[in-house]
């Protein structure tokens, strides 16, 4: 185990460095691109946060979608990531031959995909109240 | 090229070009503005000293990255729609030189009027001194889209215009470009964009006109003052079909800036489209209209996938490129608005 600064705190402290010290120092691109660079660090944060709930979640929908609920998730997490891909590639499958066209397993994929947009964005953009119109 | 020998060569390029001395054009100011990932956007004020006396030029030189890989732009071209634009009264920047030749400058390039105010959506959405330009500028976008649709696409300076194939209407055919794009270029499965290209190519309307589109007419495109439109800019990817993708790509909601209004941020949907319907006498048909504003989040998400790869291959080390990758999402969530039939 690492000592503190944890991995988060390091990020917070890169996080901070950027924002009140490199953005004011700069202008043009440089300023603009400091600013993108704060973004990413903060992204990078929500995602250490969020990402073994976030993964959870897709594969459980995955295996309802797919029919294999049976299935025990990989416990390794780079394991998780590579069968949630494959499982994905298999979804595409079943859209392109048009299970998803209409039924009860396209109003089930809505459900699926909307929750891991809605799970993706959490990290790619700031909390915000009342996200979309 | 260093800031101080790109200024050098564009004074020596104007002197050639206006048949004067080398000496006779003085440059100063040259400062690269903010741009996008695929352009770069250069301000500079020329000095010319004519017979008649110096005239002084406030302007923008725009100019492919030198080396990058090409996004389909062609300043050539760009440089010519402007001319037309400006001919048929579409409110655009007067452009005075331009060239293809990439020994010049590194890249092809054009120089072109510093038209005054602002193209920030954050200023125009936000500040109260924009307050007025909010409020007529829906209605002004839809009349100068007008105009744009209006200018005769046979004309010598609009020839080399991409089109799309005559045998399929230009919507089809948008979707069957971005989906190959997609496909080629995403290094994940994205069910999203899958699910969408059906619910797109269902959809895709015939064309009631072919015309020329701008091809990026939105928010951030279009220069304004506190009074409205200026100027409408970048026009590289203009080519020719359904004019009614101008107006989709407006109200796409990437370009509301977080506005709840669907025109630009700035206005309703019904008051830029019944401006468009006035100033150009063509019906706008709403559920064309709804299928390009899903497909602009569509094409929203190859610009993306296609950017994050461009860093994701190593060809621009760009933490901005590399962010995009991220905003991928962005255009999937918009996406299934309209797949659960609430957009």
């Amino acid at each position: 185990m690492n000592d503190r600064p944890s991995a988060r705190e390091l990020l917070a402290a890169v996080e901070r460095f950027l924002e009140e010290s490199v953005v004011p120092a700069l202008e043009g691109p440089a300023r603009f691109h400091a600013r993108v660079a704060a973004n990413v660090v903060r992204i990078v944060a929500r995602e250490l946060e969020t990402e073994e709930l976030h993964l959870e979640r897709e594969w459980d929908g995955l295996s309802v979608l797919l029919g294999s609920v049976d299935e025990e998730p990989p416990r390794d997490r780079a394991a998780l990531r590579e069968s949630i891909l494959a499982r994905n590639q298999e979804l595409v499958r079943r859209i392109r031959s048009g299970d998803g066209d209409a039924g009860a397993w396209r109003a089930a994929l809505l459900e699926h995909l909307t929750r891991t947009v809605a799970d993706k964005l959490d990290v790619a953009q700031p909390p915000r109240k009342g996200r979309g119109e | 090229m260093a800031g101080e020998d790109l200024g050098e060569r564009v004074a020596a390029f104007v002197a050639r070009e206006e048949g004067l001395a080398a000496g006779d054009v003085r440059l100063g100011g040259l400062r690269r503005l903010a741009g996008g990932a695929s352009r770069e956007i250069w301000a500079l004020d020329l000095e010319i000293e004519r017979a008649g006396g110096v005239e002084r030029l406030p302007l923008v030189l725009r100019r492919d990255p030198p080396g990058r890989v090409g996004d389909g732009g062609d300043r050539g071209l760009e440089y010519r729609l402007l001319r037309a634009a400006r001919a048929g009264g579409v409110p655009v920047p007067r452009v005075h030189w331009g060239s293809g030749d990439a020994t010049i400058l590194g890249s092809p390039f054009f120089l072109m009027e510093r038209v005054e105010g602002e193209t920030l959506p954050r200023r125009l959405l936000r500040d109260e001194r924009y307050a007025k330009a909010r409020s007529v500028m829906a209605a002004e976008l839809g009349a100068v889209l007008a105009r744009i649709h209006a200018l005769d696409p046979a004309q010598a300076d609009l020839r080399g215009l991409a089109a799309p194939p005559a045998d399929r209407a230009p919507a089809r055919a948008e979707v069957e470009r971005v989906a190959d794009g997609i496909r080629g270029l995403a290094v994940e499965p994205h069910p999203v964009l899958d699910l969408a290209e059906r619910w797109l190519l269902e959809r895709a309307p015939e064309p009631a006109r072919r015309t020329l589109v701008h091809g990026d007419y939105r928010i951030g495109n279009v220069l304004f003052d506190e009074g409205g439109v200026c100027a409408i800019l970048d026009w590289e990817l203009a080519h020719l079909g359904d004019p009614i993708e101008d107006l989709g790509w407006l109200c796409t909601r990437a370009w509301r800036f977080g506005s709840p209004l669907a025109a630009g941020g700035v206005g309703t949907r019904e008051s830029l489209v019944l401006a468009y319907e006035s100033a150009s006498g063509a019906k706008v048909d709403r559920d064309a209209l709804r299928f390009w504003e899903a497909f602009g989040s569509f094409k929203l998400a190859l610009v993306f996938i296609t950017q994050s790869r461009v860093y994701l291959d190593g060809r621009v080390r760009s933490v901005e490129l590399a962010s995009l990758g991220r905003r991928t999402v962005e255009a999937e969530d918009e996406l299934l608005r309209f797949l659960r039939g609430e957009a």
